[in-house]
């Protein structure tokens, strides 16, 4: 490989008779060699090191006759070197430039001419500040979006009453089938282990007390009451909500919304409608199979592990429960999918032409919708504690 | 053209998915410093030749040599060292949406100068902003927020970063106004004779093929059936070539 360099020669022009302090500040390069992206690194030392060299400089000539190659990273050095020293005051002179390479070197002179990039320290506690008001903003924001959303639907609902024709069946029964059915395996593995595990350590740590047979109570009013519905919801949120966020959100990157729109139809009750729809139909349905899943669960750990015959299970299961244990947790499973599918649509809408807002806004979608399923599930442990249910 | 050794040589290619053969047997070269316009009916395979050559679309036949090596024997180093001396344009610019502009075109010198200095990077990948004429404020944006020609400039300066001797431009004038398109042309023309390129250039631009393309290919049934100067597909008697450059839209030759 032929060696890069920038060495000096004897300044061709300087006169016989010229003294040593006049051949110091006037100085002539001579580049040679491969001046291309491969070497631009080791090329950028030699260049800074003819700068620093060079500092009384008064005349600079650089000779580029010996150069072997010439791509824009060595063009762009070239002209950094010379510019520095015009910086300096002193003329700087390119001297044997080849046809080939005039006009890559006419191109860069023109180039990066602008101010200077600027690299503004940044104020930390500013920045601190700036994101905390900027992440408040949009949490609100994501609020009223939803409210929003909750609004437009709203009407829609009002509309398709109006005039049923207007709901999309075709579509309902197809998300339907995607939420609900086939979500059935993984809920029901899901509940059935939840429901086991509770019993389990139910009877664990109440054995000592001889009070195994309150396991049953506890296994079941927690299931029928809150757990089930909780943990169905949160598993709606991460497998169907997402995918509607996704789904929406990739729509609105490939203006897919934007041609709906145009062609006259609402988004909102083309695409929102059904996925709610489907939604709030799923989840109670999931939320009971979960909930029998759990029990059974619990059942049979009690009769395997803790010798307690499912005759008995039942017999005190009977005991255990009222109707309102079981409402409480039905009323509250289509408010939780509704939360959920509002949450994913509205997020799906807030994606913009990036890829990296798709991932973030289904991030955002799930965890918001987790977050907000907990909450209202504590709005309605006070509700119904309230009303004496 | 002051050399006629060719860049990219093309024998033989046979192209094909499931039972559809796309390409069959296609001969092409591309002569260095030149610049070809590579044309041919939707769906005739434009795009799958560009795509096998880089490597993208596995062939079914034939050989494939870029700087006179057949890059199907090449070893993943080789293939590399190869593929840093071509940039391409794809027909939507595929620039990064997570990063801005200035990043976009940062990025390919980045990964592949490993030793560079942040200022030097810094300054080329700007240098090579202002030479697709992107002004200096839309360097911090992203991809959503630029018009069309803007996402086209900046691709081409992507594809330019590593200072490529092979650019391969997929319709680059496709969705651009005429003044743009032709702003376009000329800026591929100044680039190619500043930087030295080979272009490969796929198009249906005809105003493109006639100021910018030294010479033409024309692929038909998965065949190149011409190639040549604009001149000679204007007089040739093919029928689809006929209807190609002598059709409704056609434009007078200027000489």
């Amino acid at each position: 490989m032929s060696t890069v360099s920038l060495t000096e020669v004897p300044f061709p022009s300087v006169p016989a008779s010229g003294e040593g302090s006049e051949k110091s500040e006037r100085v002539a390069l001579a580049a040679s060699g491969v001046w291309t992206a491969e070497r631009a690194s080791e090329i950028e030392e030699i260049v800074d090191g003819a700068v620093r060299r060079y500092q009384a400089a008064h005349s600079v000539d650089i000779d580029l006759e010996k150069l072997e190659r010439l791509d824009t990273f060595g063009a762009w050095l070239i002209e950094r070197l010379k510019r520095t020293f015009a910086e300096r005051g002193a003329t700087a002179r390119i001297v044997n430039l080849s046809e080939r390479d005039r006009g890559l070197i006419d191109e860069v002179q023109l180039v990066n001419r602008g101010a200077a990039p600027e690299h503004r320290p940044a104020n930390r506690a500013l920045t601190t500040l700036d994101s905390v008001g900027r992440a408040t903003a949009e949490m609100g924001w994501s609020l009223v979006l939803i409210a929003q959303l909750l609004g437009a639907l709203a009407i829609v609902l009002l509309g398709t009453l109006r005039r049923p024709s207007r709901l999309r069946l075709t579509s309902i029964v197809h998300h339907l089938d995607r939420v609900a059915l086939r979500a059935v395996p993984i809920i029901v593995l899901s509940t059935f282990l939840i429901g086991a595990i509770i019993a389990q350590q139910g009877i664990f740590r109440f054995r000592p007390f001889g009070a195994d047979i309150y396991v049953v109570d506890m296994v079941t009013v927690l299931v029928l009451r809150e757990v089930g519905v909780l943990i169905v919801s949160i598993m709606v949120a991460g497998r169907s909500g997402s995918a509607y966020t996704a789904e929406l959100g990739a729509m609105k990157m490939r203006e897919e919304i934007d041609a709906l729109r145009t062609m006259g139809f609402d988004p909102v009750e083309v695409l929102v409608l059904p996925r709610i729809v489907a939604l709030v139909v799923a989840v109670p349905l999931l939320t009971f199979i979960g909930a029998m899943a759990a029990l059974y669960g619990a059942a049979l750990v009690c009769w395997l592990y803790g010798g307690m015959s499912p005759e008995i299970f039942l017999a005190r299961l009977r005991g255990a429960i009222w109707l309102p244990t079981f409402e409480v947790g039905m009323i509250k499973a289509p408010l939780m999918a509704l939360m959920i599918g509002l949450v994913a649509c509205a997020e799906g809408f807030e994606v913009d032409g990036s890829t990296a807002s798709l991932g973030l806004k289904t991030t955002a979608s799930v965890v918001k919708s987790i977050f907000l399923v907990i909450v209202l599930d504590g709005f309605f442990a006070m509700f119904f504690a309230a009303i004496g249910m | 053209m002051t050399n006629v050794d060719p860049v990219i040589s093309v024998r033989d290619l046979v192209v094909g998915f499931g039972a559809a053969t796309v390409l069959d047997r296609v001969t092409l070269d591309v002569l260095r410093g030149e610049i070809l316009g590579f044309v041919g009916g939707s769906g005739a395979g434009k795009s799958v030749l560009m795509r096998t050559v880089i490597g993208l679309l596995p062939k079914r036949g034939g050989t494939i040599e870029v700087f006179g090596k057949d890059i199907a024997a090449l070893s993943e180093r080789e293939r590399r060292s190869i593929e840093r001396r071509w940039g391409v344009l794809f027909q939507q610019g595929a620039l990064f949406s997570s990063l801005n502009v200035q990043q976009n075109v940062e990025f390919p010198i980045r990964e592949n100068l490993k030793h560079l200095s942040p200022r030097l990077t810094e300054e080329i990948a700007l240098a090579k902003l202002e030479m697709v004429g992107l002004s200096a404020d839309v360097r911090k944006k992203y991809p959503a927020e630029l018009s069309g020609g803007m996402i086209k400039r900046a691709a081409l300066a992507r594809a330019l970063a590593l200072d490529p001797d092979i650019v391969f431009l997929d319709e680059p004038t496709s969705g651009l106004d005429p003044i743009g398109a032709a702003e376009f042309d000329e800026l591929i023309r100044t680039l190619q004779r500043t930087l030295g390129l080979s272009v490969f250039m796929v198009t249906h631009d005809l105003d493109s093929l006639h100021e910018v393309c030294g010479r033409i290919a024309v692929l038909f049934e998965g065949r190149v059936i011409a190639t040549g100067p604009i001149e000679t597909m204007v007089a040739s008697e093919h029928p689809w070539l006929k209807s190609y450059f002598r059709g409704k839209r056609r434009r007078p030759v200027r000489h």
